[in-house]
């Protein structure tokens, strides 16, 4: 029986749900399922937007959504659970100077832990990874897999300005600003890396159900790769 | 050729049929907010329907041309004066080079469109020359025009420059229709049937005000606070322009071109895409009502407006060879 269902909802555009919660399990149903559509190459099938647990779909425009459910369900049906190893990328990894003045709320998260600074700092970089949903912004990875003593409710005001390259941990997970923007998750560290360029191919570093490790680097090595820009 | 930016008006962008494809990368689609009035301008250039024009909001901008420039105006109602004289909108406008544009102050709707034969030449940003202004994404490094601003246009092969006006205007009324009291179609959404009661009654009978914080991102509306009959979770999922989403201040927000590709919020309904164009057309202070519909019944009305756009362009194209 199939583990997921389909709602139209919109002219050109369909939701494929495969639960209803946070879990990398339902994650990984959900890129299986984007990667089975990808090669199914279905005729005017425009995106393929995977989020934690459903998939958006739309079609060119003046396509009917609904009658697309048949092809659908036959390029879906059997991709669950035996799903192989996806054939991803290898972990990409992101190197990371936590605390100072690239994470002024790695004391705060400390302290609501009751973790030392240099325990969530070691708890960060440990954990593996994976990219549940790009959005908010172009190429913002919204990350499963943080521990979860580092999980720490989001500000009760939101900043307006977080900067480019910001890792901030919100609630249960962990992500990364691709460039200046506001923000309520706690900054605890910052990348050097350009998480998103449009004038790069492919534009965003982090691809949906790419596999991420934080990488520990000092103020200096910040600096010296993030250039004179940053 | 280029026309120069004297005056950008409020908020002036480049837009085209925007960049589909890109969602699963937190990018939007952006483009023009009133799609049909883009298609139709550029057909009143003889460009194709998805060639990159000016989206003006409120206040036009005041442009000078430095050669012979074939230009065409559609969308929110407004005063097209050319060196001082007034022109028709919703027609082809034949412009001498040193010419100065004034699209001017809309006196109703909120978006003007204006196309210039051969199009807008910006280089294309991720496939599409449209701004996202929210996103910083498209030409001018995604930021809407300013006084100083060069904007290259490009050339199509095709008749030679007329010189002389055409005799002949649109009726723009099918294409802007400012009702209050016409409502723009929605179908429900997910959380639609967790409203209370009188909630969801009000949801489709009272009029929502559109607030002046709106933007190409969302259209944020105040009416009767709308409530639910217990708490609504969810997780964050995919969206498109004209999700109708309630966030906790009970107050809604419809989704615009630049709007996020996922979002957490409830989710009141989807406005039919055949009523996206009267969605872009509303100012802030105007007001609209929701009435319910089918998604068989939004097909069915955008297929009929596709058509009609198609048979529009047709008709355009055999006048202007004449």
């Amino acid at each position: 029986m199939a583990d997921f269902s389909i709602e139209p909802i919109a002219e050109d555009a369909l939701l494929v749900r495969f639960g209803d919660g946070i879990d990398s399990v339902t994650n990984a149903r959900v890129h299986a399922a984007a990667r089975a559509l990808h090669a199914a190459h279905l005729a005017g099938l425009i995106d393929i937007a995977p989020a934690y647990a459903t998939l958006l779909l739309r079609f060119e425009t003046g396509s009917v959504s609904l009658s697309r459910t048949p092809a659908l369900r036959a390029a879906l049906d059997g991709t669950g659970g035996s799903d192989p190893e996806p054939v991803s990328r290898a972990p990409v990894d992101i190197p990371v100077c936590y605390g100072g003045a690239c994470g002024i709320d790695l004391a705060a998260v400390a302290d609501h832990t009751g973790l030392a600074p240099d325990a969530v700092v070691a708890r960060h970089t440990a954990a593996a990874y994976s990219v549940a949903m790009l959005g908010f912004a172009p190429g913002f990875p919204y990350l499963l897999g943080l521990d979860p003593a580092l999980s720490v409710p989001r500000r009760a005001s939101p900043r307006t300005r977080v900067p480019k390259g910001a890792v901030a941990i919100g609630g249960a997970q962990t992500g990364i600003y691709p460039r200046e923007l506001p923000g309520g998750w706690h900054l605890i560290g910052r990348t050097p890396l350009t998480l998103f360029d449009p004038t790069r191919d492919p534009p965003c570093l982090l691809a949906p159900g790419d596999r991420v490790r934080f990488q520990a680097i000092d103020a200096g090595e910040f600096a010296q790769l993030a250039g004179p820009r940053a | 050729m280029t026309l120069a930016v004297l005056t950008p008006g409020l908020q002036t962008t480049l837009q085209d049929a925007g960049r589909p494809g890109l969602a699963h990368l937190g990018i939007g689609r952006a483009g023009a907010f009133d799609a049909p009035a883009l298609c139709i301008a550029n057909a009143l250039c003889g460009n194709p329907p998805a060639t990159c024009a000016l989206e003006a909001t409120l206040l036009g901008p005041t442009l000078r041309c430095d050669r012979d420039a074939w230009i065409a105006v559609t969308g929110a109602a407004l005063t097209l004066r050319i060196n001082g004289t007034q022109c028709p909108t919703w027609a082809p406008v034949f412009v001498r080079a040193g010419s100065r544009i004034v699209l001017g102050p809309m006196r109703a709707g909120c978006r003007s469109y204006l196309a210039v034969r051969g199009g807008f030449g910006a280089a294309p940003v991720l496939g599409s020359r449209s701004t996202d202004l929210n996103a910083g994404i498209g030409p001018f490094n995604g930021c809407a025009l300013r006084a100083g601003d060069a904007l290259a246009v490009g050339s199509i092969p095709g008749p030679a420059l007329p010189t002389r006006a055409a005799k002949w205007q649109l009726d723009p009324r099918p294409w802007l229709r400012i009702d209050p009291d016409a409502p723009l179609r929605m179908l429900p959404g997910a959380h639609e049937g967790c409203l209370t009661d009188a909630s969801r009654a009000a949801l489709f009978d009272a009029p929502f005000r559109i607030r002046t914080d709106s933007n190409r991102v969302g259209v944020r509306l105040a009416g009767p606070a709308l409530a639910w009959q217990s708490p609504v979770e969810m997780i964050s999922e995919g969206c498109i322009p004209g999700l109708v989403q309630l966030p906790p201040s009970g107050q809604p927000i419809a989704l615009g071109p630049e709007g996020p590709v996922s979002g957490g919020y409830p989710r009141l309904g989807q406005i039919a895409a055949v009523d996206l164009p009267r969605l872009a057309q509303l100012r802030p202070g105007a007001t609209l009502r929701f009435t319910r519909c089918t998604l068989a019944e939004a097909v069915h009305a955008l297929e009929r407006r596709t058509r009609a756009l198609s048979h529009l362009a047709a008709a355009i194209a055999t006048r202007l060879a004449q």
